[in-house]
């Protein structure tokens, strides 16, 4: 068994999800597998790539799902796109469960990572994770999972603006964002606090990072009563009763 | 044991990302964003969106992230290719590019001394059109056009005839202001990023989007209010919106008198030749009546009490209305009321009052106020900038029906009538445009244009006005092969590639001699009426044992199906590889605060005998002797290929392919000189170029001083007069008055009713039904396909990642149809139109129009193409609708089968109706659990091939990690 950091990290690095705008586009996907399988987790493969029973190692997956209206919350009949990820728990199953500590949480962020020279693909940790969020790489024997972008979000090599997770970086309706939850002004905690981010399956008491914002109440406009005639006194027209000018 | 380990030290937090970075444009669909390209070994590391860039601004969806994958596709063509077996059976041999530019040359050069409009020229989804049209002309040929028959001329064109712009690439609603956002029919790429971030900015202001879409995925799922429209139908709809508005008063007057054509004056003289035409006074200029003056006045000029209604008597005599006051009446009818347009739409008549109310609520009780002062184009002060926040965007799904050029007109109506069109919080447009409503530009090809050896003295697309810039014969027979600016479709500003091939394989107008196709899947996803496009293609004279499309040339850079179809193949790039241009001539990039425009730079050499399609076609020229290709010695004019046409070659003096960095010295932007540096500044500037207008020139574009100045200065118009919107399309009304018998120009006896019913100035709605004759109680649903955000026509089957995102595709029905059938989810079922019969598995779904099925667009994949396994799910689960959709109507007369056949198209713009296809669906047996109809597979041609076993793109040499 391995175990988690023994004092909490100085930092909850994760993502909000924000479930009210992301269309289902899987940007944030592909971006993912397109830098991770050249990244600290290199490679990503695929196999039967062009074949009949392609299959690959993706750390991002987007579900799609139908919603029926709810009056109650005034929210419309809706498809809900839900990008499922590792939400790096603090009480992380999956790292507790691992019995060669190729799992381990960062002491210094909190982000799960695996470590694959000790990692020997007993497959333990994707049965205790409950969301479904590790990969197996079949070819390599090994586990793989999101890094939160970990060779990205310190890289010096990269521009400032550009050290974001490549999934947040891409997100084409800006439905992603990163930051440290333990930091109250970040952009995760605001939004969080302000739209009510969801912990997932918090009754399972794994205390996951990432948090997800859920729909918004549908938006309205005006009180929506049927437009009243206008008087036509005049004749045809008889409403348009003053001198316009061009 | 318990390990006890927080990992510090473990992993590499800066690890080098690239050893070359190099910006260019994508190519993964036709949105364009700016990317940034890392290399690390001379392999591509990672794209990623160009922060800098004015589409994307630095973000970038699953297509393009997987550029990655589409240029390591192992369907990559690599070498020229000569069909050996017969067309269809894919049998090829490699040839050399000297061989097959000879043999090209070959077969063009006796073409163009003899009867130029034997070459039919055709490109698809191609980006370079200014540069293709061109050529055509240059070569001699009118039978050239792109892709835009199929996709989008009735957005374009009905845009352009009203507004002087339109959607996507002409114009967005304004994501900052707008209060009150309506959104119909757009695939999930029209445009692809800039629709995203947009709707998040919408969203996180609060404002409302509405989404009438009889599908809920993508941009509808999270729309506020979904309207589950019935195809076909958002006409009715909008009409029905502008009835309620109207009747409640509720329309900008002010906005109408002065930037529409609402007081203009319509003649009423029934019978008389210009019955229904504006009335105008001596030196041309429309007339309307002045309410203070009590007479007529020159409608253009400022300062003048133009009136809206009331019928008057002109000068000589002769009755005259304001459009308003038509406008007015025939939309007031009853027959536009929410009651009467409910059964239609599929939508509640509360509804679509509610919906009207909700616009009238956000135009004129939330205007919105910039405190930008702005000078008119009269050069009258303003100190704010007040608009109506309502916006509106459209695409293919009201485009691709056989009403969709009167739908949109419908549309631009509702917007003018709001007052929204440019204002704050409205629509707004992109430059160049606004241009004149419609563009000055007029086809060329009629009769006396084509001269064999010369070029033809124009290009061959434009915006007819009237019966006499038709591009037809004496006799009224269309002059192009696709029909195109003929009687069947007057304003088919785009041409119509969908009749190409059944129009050459009749001889109809004439036998061609070459079918030049770039980049347009014909043999699959891009026909409708696939399997019949294969026979037409294959089909031989029994008497010469020729084929009837004699020579195919076809370049792409993929094996796609229609490869097997072509005698020739001419293999291009991968749109990393090559210098490219995204111009203002074409299709710009711009957006609502600038024009821009943008090249692509090769970013990797080819590793493969291809060549960029748009280097062989000018060396092609240059072998031809076509007159702008070759200088006076018979030599290259651009001996530096595409790169050097690109920063040397002017369309008239001053303008050229490129508007940034013009001049000498590189200081003009729009007009100047051609620089020979001019591409290196652009590689630069991260490969685009964008202008930023000043504050008082973002808005009222069509009649503000400072943007009309600029506009002329740039070249983007011949003169600053201002654009006024046409509610009223003059046009249309020409060729009516030619099928009533007045004009030289005369329509064939048969085209006339048509004419009279569909042309109407005012738009009409009529349904789909009354254009291709389907008979709803035989066909009682409605099927369409949607196109996923994740892939591009068919080219994302080839992409190793974008196929695990859409592996297969299924019929979407709805609870009501699975019931009334007794259809279960995952079963099978048979699909049928009057044209063909096709087997599919189901999905059950909720969001959807009760009435309509629906599926993914071009998943479908002929096995053996795209060099997939012959038994890959595309395949075998896989299917295309197009199978079922008849690229020719019926012919006229039933009794006769040689009678002639209208194109399966709108009958203003020849628009493929696509959309209109209905269908009954019956329940089929699960035993094969393969979809219908299958084709023999494909053999791989030479040089394509092996596909790898596994992938794991990444690595870097060696084995090593990052």
């Amino acid at each position: 068994m391995t175990s988690l950091p023994s004092i909490p990290p100085a930092k909850r690095l994760g993502l909000v999800i924000d479930l009210d705008t992301c269309v289902g586009c899987h940007a944030c996907a592909v971006s993912c597998k397109e830098w991770n399988t050249g990244g600290h987790v290199a490679p990503l493969p695929d196999t039967d790539p062009y074949g009949k029973d392609v299959d690959g190692v993706w750390l991002n997956r987007v579900h799609g799902f139908e919603a029926e209206a709810d009056s109650s919350s005034n929210m419309a009949g809706r498809t809900v796109y839900f990008p499922r990820s590792c939400l790096h728990c603090e009480e992380a199953p999956c790292v507790t469960v691992c019995p060669t500590g190729a799992s381990y949480k960062r002491g210094e962020d909190g982000i799960v990572l695996v470590d694959e020279d000790k990692c020997i693909g007993c497959k333990l940790c994707s049965w205790a994770c409950p969301y479904g969020a590790r990969e197996f790489d079949g070819d390599g024997g090994v586990m793989k999972k999101c890094t939160l972008c970990i060779d990205r979000i310190y890289n010096e090599n990269l521009e400032p603006a550009e050290r974001q997770p490549a999934c947040v970086n891409a997100c084409p309706a800006r439905a992603r964002h990163f930051g440290d939850f333990n930091d109250p002004d970040s952009d995760v905690s605001q939004l969080t606090a302000e739209r009510g981010g969801v912990e997932l399956l918090a009754e399972m008491g794994l205390k996951p990072t990432n948090r997800y914002l859920p729909p918004r109440s549908s938006a309205t406009v005006g009180d929506g009563a049927s437009l009243e005639d206008a008087a036509d006194a005049g004749g045809f027209l008889g409403w348009i009763d003053r001198v316009l000018s061009r | 044991m318990t390990i006890v380990d927080d990992g510090t030290g473990r992993v590499d937090l800066s690890p080098a990302v690239s050893d070359e970075i190099k910006y260019t444009t994508c190519y993964m669909c036709a949105c364009r964003c700016g990317i940034k390209v890392h290399l690390r070994d001379g392999e591509l590391r990672y794209i990623e969106g160009n922060r800098n860039h004015p589409v994307n601004r630095g973000v970038l969806c699953a297509k393009g992230s997987a550029g990655i994958m589409q240029h390591h596709s192992p369907a990559r063509l690599s070498q020229p290719l000569l069909r050996v077996g017969e067309r269809g059976s894919g049998e090829f041999k490699a040839i050399s590019w000297d061989e097959a530019m000879d043999l090209a040359t070959s077969w063009l050069d006796p073409i163009r001394s003899e009867d130029p409009r034997k070459l039919a020229f055709f490109t698809g989804r191609d980006q370079s059109q200014a540069l293709t049209g061109w050529w055509a002309s240059q070569f001699g040929t009118p039978n050239h056009a792109a892709h835009g028959g199929f996709c989008s001329v009735n957005m374009a064109a009905a845009g352009l005839y009203s507004i002087g712009g339109s959607f996507w690439e002409f114009g967005e609603p304004d994501w900052e202001h707008c209060r009150y956002f309506m959104m119909f029919g757009v695939a999930e790429d029209h445009d692809s990023n800039p629709i995203k971030t947009g709707l998040a900015t919408l969203k996180q202001r609060g404002a409302k989007y509405v989404a009438v879409n009889p599908v809920r995925t993508g941009y509808a799922g999270i729309a506020d209010e979904w309207l589950a429209v019935t195809p076909g139908s958002d006409g009715l709809l909008v009409l029905a919106l502008v009835h309620e508005l109207l009747r409640a008063g509720k329309v900008d007057l002010d906005y109408l008198a002065r930037y529409t054509n609402a007081p203009w004056l319509v003649i009423e003289d029934p019978g008389a030749d210009d019955d229904g035409l504006f009335a105008r006074d001596g030196d041309g200029n429309p007339l309307c009546w002045d309410s203070v003056k009590n007479s007529t006045v020159n409608a253009l000029a400022t300062d003048i009490n133009p009136s809206l209604k009331d019928r008057v008597t002109l000068p000589d005599g002769r009755g005259a209305v304001p459009v308003f006051h038509l406008l007015a009446e025939r939309y007031l009818d009853a027959q536009y009321g929410p009651d009467a347009v409910a059964d239609q739409t599929g939508l509640s008549a509360e509804t679509i009052r509610r919906i009207a109310s909700e616009l009238a609520h956000a135009a004129f009780a939330e205007e919105v106020v910039l405190d930008v002062p702005w000078t008119d184009w009269a050069g009258r002060r303003h100190e704010q900038m007040i608009g109506r926040p309502v916006a509106i965007h459209a695409m293919r799904g009201i485009s691709a029906h056989a009403n969709g050029f009167q739908t949109c007109r419908s549309l631009h109506i509702l917007q003018m009538l709001l007052g929204t069109i440019d204002v704050p919080g409205g629509f707004r447009y992109k430059p160049p445009f606004p241009k004149p409503a419609p563009p000055g530009l007029k086809p060329a090809g009629k009769p006396g244009d084509v001269v064999p050896g010369s070029p033809l003295g124009g290009p061959p697309l434009g915006f007819p006005q009237g019966p006499d810039d038709l591009l037809v014969e004496a006799n009224g027979t269309p002059c192009r092969i696709d029909h195109a600016f003929s009687w069947e479709a007057p304003i088919s500003a785009h041409g119509m590639m969908h009749t190409v091939i059944a129009n050459a394989h009749r001889g109809d107008p004439y036998p061609i001699d070459t079918l030049f196709m770039y980049m347009a899947n014909m043999a699959w996803n891009s026909s409708m009426n696939t399997s019949e496009t294969m026979d037409m293609l294959t089909d031989k004279d029994p008497d010469s044992g020729e084929y009837k499309i004699p020579h195919i040339i076809y370049s792409d850079a993929f094996f796609s199906e229609t490869v097997a179809y072509a005698d020739l193949i001419l293999p291009d790039t991968t749109y990393l590889e090559r210098w490219d241009c995204v111009s203002m001539l074409d299709r710009p990039i711009s957006n609502a605060d600038g024009p821009a425009d943008a090249i692509r730079q090769p970013v990797l050499t080819p590793d493969r005998d291809v060549r960029p399609f748009q280097d062989v076609l000018l060396e092609l020229g240059v072998r031809l002797g076509l007159p702008g290709l070759v200088n006076e010695q018979g030599t290259a004019r651009y001996p530096g290929g595409y790169p050097d046409y690109l920063a040397n070659h002017e369309r008239s003096p001053g303008v050229g392919s490129l508007a940034g960095w013009r001049g000498a010295d590189g200081q003009s932007q729009g007009q100047g000189a051609p620089n020979p540096d001019q591409l290196a500044r652009y590689v630069d500037n991260e490969c685009f170029w964008h202008d930023e207008l000043a504050p008082e020139q973002r808005y009222f574009k069509h009649a503000n001083r400072s943007y009309l100045d600029y506009a002329v200065k740039m070249g983007f118009i011949g003169h600053g007069d201002p654009i006024v919107l046409q509610l009223y399309t003059e046009a249309l009304q020409r060729f009516r008055l030619a099928a009533r018998g007045h004009g030289e120009q005369q329509p064939p006896e048969g085209q006339r009713k048509r004419i009279e019913r569909f042309f109407d100035p005012l738009p009409i709605w009529y349904p789909p039904s009354a254009v291709d004759g389907t008979v709803a109680e035989d066909y009682p649903l409605h099927a369409i396909s949607q196109r996923p955000a994740a892939m591009y026509h068919s080219w994302g089957s080839q992409n190793a990642w974008l196929r695990q995102i859409h592996t297969a595709n299924r019929l979407y029905i709805s609870e009501s149809v699975a019931k009334e059938h007794d259809i279960a989810d995952d079963g099978w079922v048979h699909l049928e139109s009057r044209h063909g019969k096709i087997k599919a598995q189901v999905r059950i779904m909720a969001g959807v129009n009760e009435r309509t099925v629906w599926t993914w667009n071009a998943i479908g994949k002929r096995a053996g193409a795209w060099n997939l396994a012959p038994d890959a799910p595309e395949v075998e689960k896989g299917f295309l609708l197009n199978h079922l959709i008849e690229d020719l109507l019926p012919p006229d007369d039933a009794n006769n089968p040689g009678a002639h056949r209208q194109a399966n198209a709108d009958p203003i713009t020849g628009q493929a109706a696509w959309f209109d296809l209905r269908v009954r669906i019956s329940k089929a047996s699960a035993d094969a659990a393969v979809t219908e109809p299958g084709f023999r597979p494909l053999p791989l041609p030479p040089g394509v091939g092996p596909r790898p076993a596994i992938l794991r793109y990444g690595i870097k040499k060696g084995g090593g990690k990052s």
